[in-house]
């Protein structure tokens, strides 16, 4: 499932008319947006909007919540589709991972955190899972500072390693795409440069989808940006074009901070 | 005036309650050192650990191994069924009607009287069952007893592991049954140990359920199968105590001592365990 | 897509895990069930009114009123409530508005502890020591008697309520008692004009609690009560309960016989009794922590 087409890729996720509902309130409206593969898509949006409810959709962890209900269609990879009740979800949260806003870890070993994902998909070779537990590590940068200690816990770890620790915990699943839901807004300074850097280096192999709601963030690295205001989508375009010539006038009003 | 008038309603109100807390509290710990100070002294290992070949010469390894085997196997049926029922509660159930329902329900076993589980299990194990007065069916009466306390406990160490626990081993494309076995349990274990020790102290202390499903007045022997009755600790202390049997009141303290000692010092256990559980939590959240 | 081992799993969640979940109301309703089956056929022989109306509990003449065993209950209950109230609140109001966070735990550690003291031992003590003591202090006939076995129930009920009342207190909202304090109230005032009050009914809630467990508790009134079946207001005079009466005659009868069935029936008593004041405070104490503030909405 994976685009070889580069020229003119198909869209891996495909939203059509989402709508969802918390109980009577509907908090998502009527959104339609495609995602490019090997890109970064930033959403932002004024707090409540609705960014992390549309980025939980995309790996049903809205199942998650008793009074939820969405309608519409989003499709994966050109035919799968997400909403399908019958879906495996767990094979669907294997391709598409999540990485939260405060980092996560399990309170197990360092090394148990990231062999957790492929353990739970099916036995591997010891010597398979110490090489995928490097290869995740090495990808966050991370390997040089825990390689001697894997069998501390994760929790020892200080909140910019932590966060990508989870991001390696992620990305050992293997997956095509990776949501993630603020995941800096809970570092200092420092380490939110380092999981930048980070993610930049992630789009090569991998389609990104960030929450963030602060801007300056989505402008030093998404491709595109996609605004939402009370549920709806009002601008998702270039990210150089919606920071330079916004199409819409809300939009204009959020990025140079008239309100939210 | 005013003000003194104020300042000496307060200090008779603050007197009062010292008064009636410490009227809460000092004979507790004055009878401890008391039950003590008059048990101590026929205590011996010989007392604990042979078997007496009349109720008055003491030696209780009948009743410590009868209460010992009962409550083991209470808690060996007890424990993983409580286990799954607050897995239930607290990863799968929707909180509708029937949680509330269940709820209510457990609340209300925790308030059924202990001589009304004897009644059942007389009806159910000893007789329709046809287990007879036996360890079988006083384990199985003691289980069904314990089973409230123990999903309570189970229920609430189960839900103080943060949710992001879950979610990240739910995105990580963990099914819920292995996120719950594999994040969740092994988050919870501390607590879940204490859920098992309040159990066990509260099954080794316990005495109507047992007087009509398995205590033996007195058996010169220890019990040979799970068919037959057997003597226990708290059951024994009520028959030595009511009945005009001969045996010394120093005696009846030593058995006191040692049954208020297994009690207290397994609940104590609980209490350490529990400290450890939140502290493990804390650091979590 | 399904996976391997995705069967079992279902069939884990579904039938085991599921099953489980709803074994206490299956085990209540067969507490319910086995009573009735060994019990209920006593009015067979036997007339309901007569069973809830009469004055006199005598087996061995076949009369088997419950007044006397109910009206006993009550009594041995009634003083035990007299005596572990004020207790219960005064420790109550110690540990949650007055003593230091050190002694508060220790307290609360004792409580347990009070708590899991077993019932047999107070029973004892009430033999031993509790019941002659108060024998020559009063210079009555016997120690045994309604006071005894209450005071004895009055620190049985006691870690009940003060823990519900306590957990009560701790949750009234602190800018409620800063209000009070800002308004010039010393802390004694705050505490008893406005902390206790807006605690009551959890207060209520732990009070009906301990006379489910006073009413329920067993070994300790069989052995300290003193046993006669009489309705009596005095708590000096010797009574016998609902529960002492099942636990003391279930031995000496023969299965199966009227005498039987009718310890089951005092046994069905009880459990409607207990079942009635459990779910009311269940009710209450279920009202309390939703006001509380229940669990919040997902968060940013
Ligand atoms: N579990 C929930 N139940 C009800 N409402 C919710 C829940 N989670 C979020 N909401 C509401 O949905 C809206 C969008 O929430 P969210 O997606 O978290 O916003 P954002 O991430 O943009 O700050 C908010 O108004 C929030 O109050
Ligand atoms: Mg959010």
């Amino acid at each position: 499932m994976t685009m070889e087409d580069s020229t003119n890729p198909q869209p891996i996720l495909q939203v059509r008319d989402l709508n969802l509902f918390y109980g009577e309130k509907q908090v998502l409206k009527k959104i339609s947006m495609e995602i490019t593969p090997h890109s970064i898509t930033a959403i932002i949006g004024p707090s409540g909007c609705g960014k992390s409810t549309l980025l939980r959709c995309f790996n049903r962890m809205n199942d998650l919540i008793e009074n939820c209900r969405v309608e519409g269609s989003i499709i994966f990879g050109g035919k799968t589709e997400i909403n399908d009740r019958k879906l495996d979800v767990t094979e669907l949260r294997r391709r598409i991972g999540m990485v939260f806003q405060r980092p996560n870890p399990f309170p197990k070993s360092i090394y148990d955190n990231i062999a957790y994902g492929i353990r739970v998909a099916g036995k591997v070779s010891k010597s398979e899972l110490d090489a995928r537990v490097e290869e995740a590590l090495r990808k966050v940068g991370l390997w040089e500072e825990v390689s001697d200690r894997l069998e501390d816990s994760g929790m020892a770890l200080s909140g910019g390693q932590a966060q990508r620790l989870c991001i390696a915990r992620t990305i050992a699943t293997r997956p095509d795409i990776i949501l993630m839901d603020e995941p800096t807004s809970a570092l200092d300074p420092i380490s939110t440069q380092t999981i930048e850097e980070l993610i930049l280096e992630l789009r090569e192999n991998y389609t990104v989808v960030i929450v963030t709601h602060n801007m300056q963030q989505a402008a030093r690295i998404s491709d595109f940006t996609a605004f939402l205001y009370q549920g709806e989508l009002v601008e998702h375009s270039p990210t150089k074009i919606m920071f330079t010539r916004p199409a819409e006038k809300r939009t204009e009003d959020y990025i140079t901070g008239r309100f939210g | 005036m005013m003000f003194r008038r104020v300042a000496m309603t307060d200090l008779v109100a603050y007197g009062l309650i010292l008064v009636f807390t410490a009227i809460s509290f000092v004979p507790l710990m004055a009878l401890v050192f008391f039950i003590i100070a008059k048990g101590l002294p026929r205590l011996d290992l010989d007392f604990l650990f042979s078997i007496s070949p009349s109720l008055e010469s003491g030696g209780i390894l009948a009743p410590l191994f009868g209460t010992l085997v009962l409550t083991v196997i209470a808690l060996v049926i007890a424990v993983p069924i409580s286990l799954l029922a607050a897995i239930y509660l607290s990863e799968y159930a929707r909180k509708d009607r029937w949680f509330h329902l269940i709820e209510l329900t457990i609340v209300n076993l925790a308030g059924v009287p202990s001589v009304v589980y004897g009644l059942f299990g007389l009806g159910l194990f000893v007789i329709f069952f046809g287990f007879g007065k036996s360890i079988i069916a006083g384990a199985l009466t003691m289980a069904c007893m314990s089973l409230p306390l123990l999903i309570t406990v189970f229920y609430q160490s189960l839900r103080a592991v943060p949710m992001t626990l879950r979610e990240a081993s739910l995105a990580l494309g963990a099914s819920r049954l292995a996120t719950t076995f594999r994040v969740v349990l092994p988050t919870a274990l501390s607590g879940i140990f204490t859920g098992v020790i309040l159990a066990t102290a509260r099954i080794a202390g316990e005495t109507a359920p047992v007087l009509f499903t398995v205590a033996a007045y007195y058996m010169p022997n220890l019990p040979e199968s799970l068919s037959d009755q057997a003597m226990l600790l708290s059951y024994h202390l009520y028959a030595i105590s009511t009945q005009n049997t001969g045996v010394s009141d120093e005696q009846k303290y030593a058995v006191t001592l040692v049954l208020v000692g297994l009690v207290l010092g397994i609940n104590l256990l609980a209490i350490a365990a529990r400290a450890k559980a939140k502290n493990k939590i804390s650091s979590l959240v | 897509m399904l996976r391997r081992g995705k069967l079992v799993e279902l069939a884990i969640e579904k039938v085991l895990i599921r099953t489980a979940g709803y074994l206490a109301v299956v085990i209540l309703f067969l507490i319910l069930l086995f009573i009735l089956r060994e019990g209920a056929p006593f009015f067979t022989s036997y007339r309901l009114d007569e069973f809830i109306l009469r004055a006199d509990w005598y087996p061995l003449s076949g009369r088997y009123g419950m007044l006397p065993l109910l009206s006993g209950s009550l009594l041995v209950t009634a003083v035990a409530l007299i005596f572990s109230v004020p207790m219960a609140i005064c420790s109550a109001i110690f540990i949650s508005e007055i003593a230091p966070p050190v002694l508060r735990n220790l307290l609360k550690v004792l409580l347990e502890i009070l708590a899991s003291v077993p019932s047999v031992v107070f029973g004892f003590i009430g033999i031993v020591l509790l019941g002659p003591w108060l024998q020559q202090l009063l210079g009555i006939r016997t120690g045994m008697n309604a006071l005894t076995a209450g005071i004895l129930l009055a620190f049985m009920a006691l870690p009940t309520i003060a823990s519900v009342a306590e957990e009560a207190l701790q949750a009234v909202p602190r800018s409620l008692r800063e209000a009070s304090l800002a308004l010039g109230a010393s802390r004694m005032q705050t505490i008893l004009k406005v902390t206790v009050p807006a605690a009551s009914t959890g207060i209520i809630a732990g009070i009906m609690l301990g006379v489910g467990r006073a009413i329920g508790e067993t070994m300790t009134v069989m052995m300290v009560a003193g046993g006669s079946p009489q309705i009596t207001l005095s708590p000096l005079e010797p009574v016998r309960t609902i529960t002492g009466t099942i636990a003391a005659e279930m031995g000496e009868v023969v299965m199966g016989d009227q005498h039987y069935r009718a310890l089951f029936m005092l046994g069905l008593l009880l459990f409607l009794i207990t079942l009635g004041i459990n779910t009311l405070s269940g009710v209450i104490i279920d009202r309390i922590r939703r006001r509380q503030g229940g669990r919040g909405g997902q968060g940013t």
